[in-house]
């Protein structure tokens, strides 16, 4: 029998991916890569916000990831200049992230828990909020799913069977900063997306359908959570990361010859 | 009863007027095309009138609950979405294998369901696309360059395809096309714009007119008979098109016998 703490970071790890999965294939399927970055980085600064304002968090978080998540969809998909405008925000909000939480003592001391994740600590407590925030995301993502990826195969074919793609967008985009809100504590701001891009990107290579790619993501973002779970025991490695070197040993495999499929 | 109605229309992109002052209307049935040289604003008009580009002046007025199929430009998937024909079909609305087996085969592609959209040739791709937008039992088709990267007699099956879903269906068409040759005589009336509309009637009209004369110059006439051809060809409708029987319309006729 595992220990508590261990039970308790596996099914912290497994909650995530039920919606970094799906969510992690619409990422991959839109490009939106950049912007998966740009929100996560700017967790940081949310952590610090909320612990100024005495806030929850997951609260501050999620408030500040959601404010950067729109910001960013307002500039994607505007061509060249928009991948140099998300790099800009991207790592001027790390950066900024960084630079609030040096006046925060509290937190200073416990960085790299916030860049890292620190999932072998989840509480109980927190470990509910993951699972009702990933929920969350997975019920507003299989309730749109036929008009998402109507939206995402085409924008013009969407507005012409009735659908808004920006209201699409918009959806994901708030799925989004949720999904980094929860994961911040599971793999740490630097290592979000991460979990949102390898376990989709891996999938890619089995599936045939949408959603056979989406289901994959979940299940290969599973294994790698336990895989990495159980390294960083055995090997005494930070959790977070080793789930995400996990996931790309998994990647790699999916690369080898006579793989790759319609 | 017109099913989509511009009037006055003008879209401006940026500081660019694109379409100024166009009047425009299609009625259940017909079968209309815009012809105009690049950058003249076909595609802004389509999409105008689908409602994708919001009206800077005027107004599009769009029949209550019209059911729209439309056949994009370009269609790429990113080769990180797997997505099958038949899948694709069922977007955004779940269909029956069935009658998506049955849509195929009506627009020429039949057994595709199963094969990856990324693996079509662009003759496919139309005929896929044009499967999708049959199968939302439209009221108009509305097709934007449907027959780019198509060779010669690829367009004029298409066409021919076009108008035969037309006959069975009922279905107003609206294309884009500066195919002008091939598909100027399948229409009822072809409109010629160039940021305004500069002429518009039925294609000898205004084939014949100065204004369209400006901008396309003479040398359609031979190609305009070479899709009279092959539409008498393929169809005995016992109508009385001159053959003018150009050595280019032979070659395509295998492609419709």
């Amino acid at each position: 029998m595992p220990d508590d703490f261990l039970i308790r970071a596996g099914l912290a790890g497994i909650g995530l991916m039920l919606a970094a999965g799906p969510l992690g294939a619409f990422v991959v399927w839109r490009r939106m890569a950049y912007m998966g970055d740009a929100t996560a980085h700017a967790a940081i600064l949310g952590v610090a916000l909320a612990l100024a304002a005495s806030l929850p968090v997951l609260v501050g978080t999620m408030i500040v990831a959601l404010t950067m998540a729109l910001a960013v969809n307002g500039l994607s998909g505007r061509g060249r200049a928009a991948d140099t405008a998300l790099g800009v925000l991207a790592h001027s909000a790390l950066a900024l992230g960084l630079v609030a939480v040096s006046f925060l003592p509290s937190v200073r001391a416990d960085l790299s828990s916030y860049l890292f994740g620190d999932v072998l600590t989840v509480r109980w407590g927190e470990l509910i909020w993951i699972w009702v925030g990933s929920g969350a995301v997975m019920a507003l993502i299989l309730w749109r799913w036929d008009a998402l990826l109507t939206a995402t195969v085409n924008e013009e074919l969407a507005m012409a069977s009735g659908l808004d793609p920006r209201r699409e967008k918009l959806v994901l985009t708030l799925a989004l900063a949720l999904v980094v809100a929860v994961a911040l504590k599971i793999v740490g701001a630097l290592l979000i997306a991460a979990m949102l891009i390898i376990p989709a990107a891996t999938a890619r290579a089995f599936a045939r359908s949408p959603e056979a790619m989406a289901l994959l993501s979940v299940l290969i973002g599973v294994a790698a959570v336990i895989a990495g779970l159980w390294a960083s025991l055995h090997f005494d490695t930070p959790a977070g990361p080793s789930i995400v070197v996990a996931a790309a040993g998994l990647f790699a495999v999916s690369l080898l010859p006579g793989r790759h499929r319609g | 009863m017109t099913l989509i109605e511009a009037r006055g229309l003008c879209v401006r992109h940026g500081a660019a007027t694109v379409l100024k002052g166009v009047n425009f209307a299609i009625r259940p049935g017909e079968i209309v095309t815009v012809v105009g040289p690049n950058g003249s604003g076909k595609s802004t008009l389509i999409r105008a009138l689908i409602g994708l580009e919001p009206a800077a002046e005027g107004e599009v007025i769009r029949r209550v609950g019209l059911g729209i199929g439309y056949v994009p430009q370009r269609l790429h998937i990113d080769a990180a979405l797997p997505m099958t024909v038949g899948r694709f079909l069922s977007l955004p609305h779940r269909v029956p294998m069935d009658e998506a087996e049955a849509a195929l085969v009506r627009t020429g592609v039949p057994g595709l369901r199963d094969r990856p959209m990324a693996g079509l040739s662009g003759g496919q791709l139309q005929r896929v696309l044009l499967a999708r937008a049959l199968l939302a039992r439209p009221e108009i088709l509305i097709l934007d360059e449907p027959t780019q990267g198509l060779d010669q007699p690829g367009i004029a099956a298409f066409y021919h395809l076009i108008e035969e879903v037309r006959a069975e269906t009922g279905v107003a068409v609206l294309m884009v096309s500066h195919d002008l040759h091939v598909v100027m005589s399948a229409s009822d009336r072809v409109i010629c714009l160039n940021g305004h509309v500069c002429c518009e009637g039925a294609p000898h009209v205004v084939s014949a007119a100065p204004e369209y004369r400006a901008l396309f110059g003479f040398g359609t006439g031979g190609a305009l008979a070479l899709y009279r051809h092959v539409h008498d060809h393929g169809h005995d409708h016992g109508d009385d098109h001159a053959h003018h029987g150009h050595d280019h319309a032979h070659r395509h006729e295998d492609e419709h016998a």
